[in-house]
């Protein structure tokens, strides 16, 4: 193997050389293998999301079929091209032709092949409205705080440290926060297990991914825009009102949807909260009970029948639509941005 | 322009423009108090939640000694001669977060190898969104796939296995956390300068030579603390581990019989009607402030290595 090549002059160099074997045909082998490896670990990963997604499409989408005008036999909610639009209630129903859409427009049943998911549909939209409600301006105005008023002290810095902690707490742990806060001490304000507490619930879990994403997005502002401002004798908040965060606004939007997606994901702190399982009417104030897709899902996964199995995997379909729905947008979103920078 | 010998007269005082500094002023006031106060809502949801855990935990342990939950071998707290031994609800979460990282230290380091070192910039542009999706898969999605979809394949190779075990959560739950592990790995190996590569490649070292002898170690805080971030999140974790490895507190550690892990006995609780003020009601508080302690711990933990071991380029 070892050329000879080196005149070798002295002995300490024969010595070296035999001590040294460079194998190279080996080491490359080695390298394959090696690169192989890694090129399956990335492998592995992609074929489980694939296998999820067709398992999850071949199970769920049979259970789908298409909207068609009908009149209501059954208590079974349609939509009326009239007001009031949505006839959920057996006392309204007059024998009008509505629009009917099974499974999508149907409410929790005992019988799997009428049971649907409008409640908790209807259920994911209120919440997602009011978190975005609530954390929006509560994580934009930490954010600004933090970046564009704080000094440096140990004050600002505890908040810091703080926000990192809390993205490392479970969330199930908010769930706890939302049962002993929400639930029973805000009781009056809340109205106990309600679209309110749970929408406060997640809106706390997603705080620090707004309050992050807003400062990186502020952070990303040149600072000549902000000091043309204040030389223009504007003050600090007007600069950033008018100026700063219009540039970093589809940033922080962006954090904002992901945040969003991870929220209307979660199921394990709304179950703490008391979030129920099977509800046959639509929320009609805050403080009423509530059902989200996750849930409903969850609901009909314990279910020891394989037919509340297809639902679940349906259910499963509508929820990823929706999360689906929001990456893009926050993907269409985060690439203006980036061409605005450039 | 007609009379350019008069000198111009000066405007009147009231046609220039004047802002209200006072006004200005106090609305810079007012924002910075209100979003201070924003700020804030952060540390006070930390203040909340460590209040409401010992609250009711202290009450819990009024009824039972803690030598009793530390000690106990077995877990029923419903039933009419109770139990508290937390050490079986923790044998499962271990049992489940072990398997978890045995299968996502594995491909998410290695895939971090693979899309920093490795990959052309067109391929890594189009699987970069694709773990991004993989991590954004909502955990009862994950639950469902263990349950229906791993478990039944597993039990085609182990007969002895059941319908519920902590083998398939494991599993399912360590593809769940692979993304985080490879992003913050690949962030922490990306930083390693190109100058420590360029000297090993000058010195006659293979790729994976460099990588394993050069890069790795030099990334090696912010790959262990990628590691401990994806345990805590492993820990945590409950939609898997209550879908797939069952509702059956257990002391031991097989993988092939149901379990119940920490968090599955919270949402367990959480599901029945639990009137406040019940002990099933504080067990539940006292189960989510040991759970707290361990990841609070981790991060603590975490934290100090990386500032303890972080190597610094120039």
């Amino acid at each position: 193997m070892t050329p000879p090549v080196a005149p070798a002059a002295s002995p300490e160099n024969t010595e070296a050389t035999n001590a040294f074997q460079p194998n190279p045909s080996r080491r490359y082998l080695v390298d394959k293998v090696f690169f192989s490896l890694t090129w399956l670990a990335v492998a592995i990963s992609i074929l489980v999301l694939v296998a999820l997604l067709v398992d999850v499409l071949i199970d769920g989408l049979p259970r789908f079929s298409w909207p068609f005008i009908g009149t209501d036999v059954r208590n079974a909610p349609c939509l009326r091209l009239t007001p009031p639009f949505l006839v959920t209630h057996p006392d309204e129903f007059t024998g009008a032709a509505c629009l009917k859409w099974p499974f999508i427009m149907d409410f929790p049943s005992r019988r799997p092949e009428e049971a649907g998911l409008l409640s908790a549909l209807v259920g994911t939209v209120y919440v997602m409205i009011l978190i975005a409600v609530i954390a929006f301006p509560l994580g934009v105005g930490a954010g600004i705080f933090l970046e564009e008023f704080a000094t440096d002290n140990w004050w600002t810095r505890a908040i810091e440290i703080n926000i990192s902690n809390l993205a490392g707490v479970p969330s199930i742990i908010y769930g706890l926060l939302g049962l002993a806060a929400f639930v029973r001490f805000m009781a009056p304000v809340t109205g106990g297990r309600s679209l309110l507490t749970g929408a406060l619930t997640l809106s706390l879990l997603i705080l620090p991914v707004i309050i992050v994403a807003t400062r990186e997005a502020l952070r990303a502002v040149p600072d000549s825009l902000r000091q043309a401002g204040f030389a223009l004798g504007a003050t600090r908040w007007q600069v950033i009102w008018s100026h700063v965060l219009p540039v970093a606004m589809p940033g922080i939007l962006t954090g904002t949807i992901l945040g969003l997606s991870r929220a209307i994901g979660e199921t394990a702190p709304l179950i703490t909260i008391g979030a129920l399982t099977f509800i046959s009417f639509l929320p009609d104030s805050l403080q009423s009970p509530f059902t989200v897709l996750p849930i409903q899902i969850y609901n009909w996964v314990s279910r020891p029948q394989p037919t509340f199995h297809v639902n679940a995997a349906a259910g499963i379909i509508v929820l990823m639509v929706v999360l689906l729905f929001m990456n893009a947008t926050a993907i269409f979103l985060r690439n203006k941005f980036q061409q605005k920078i450039r | 322009m007609t009379s350019e010998t008069s000198p111009s007269p000066p405007p009147p005082l009231a046609d220039l423009w004047q802002p209200n500094r006072q006004l200005n002023q106090w609305i810079e006031l007012g924002v910075k108090c209100v979003f201070g106060l924003f700020a804030f809502v952060s540390v006070a949801t930390t203040i909340g939640i460590v209040l409401s855990l010992i609250f009711e935990t202290i009450e819990f342990f009024g009824e039972v000694p803690l030598w009793q939950f530390l000690t106990d071998t077995r877990w029923t707290p419903l039933f009419a001669s109770a139990q508290f031994g937390i050490f079986v609800l923790i044998s499962a979460t271990v049992m489940t977060s072990f398997i978890a990282i045995l299968v996502a230290l594995p491909l998410g380091l290695l895939s971090a190898v693979y899309l920093s070192e490795y990959a052309p910039a067109k391929v890594r542009a189009f699987l970069k969104p694709i773990l991004e999706i993989l991590a954004g898969v909502p955990t009862v999605v994950f639950g469902y796939f263990a349950l229906l979809f791993v478990t039944p394949i597993l039990q085609r190779f182990i007969p002895s296995l059941q319908g519920f075990n902590a083998l398939s959560a494991g599993l399912v739950l360590g593809v769940s956390i692979t993304p985080l592990v490879a992003s913050l790995s690949e962030d922490a190996i990306y930083a390693v300068p190109q100058s420590l590569r360029d000297g090993s490649f000058a010195l006659g070292a293979t790729k994976r030579e460099t990588i394993i002898s050069v890069v790795l170690p030099a990334a090696l805080s912010g790959i262990v603390a990628s590691l401990i971030l994806a345990i805590s999140r492993a820990i945590g974790e409950t939609m898997i581990v209550t879908l797939a490895a069952g509702q059956n507190p257990r002391l031991g550690l097989n993988p092939f019989v149901p379990v119940m892990t920490m968090t599955a006995y919270i949402v367990q609780v959480s599901l029945g009607d639990t009137p406040a003020g019940s002990l099933a009601y504080k067990t539940i508080f006292a189960v989510g402030m040991t759970l707290f302690v361990i990841t609070l711990g981790l991060n603590i933990f975490s934290y100090w290595f990386v500032r303890r071991f972080r190597e610094k380029y120039e």
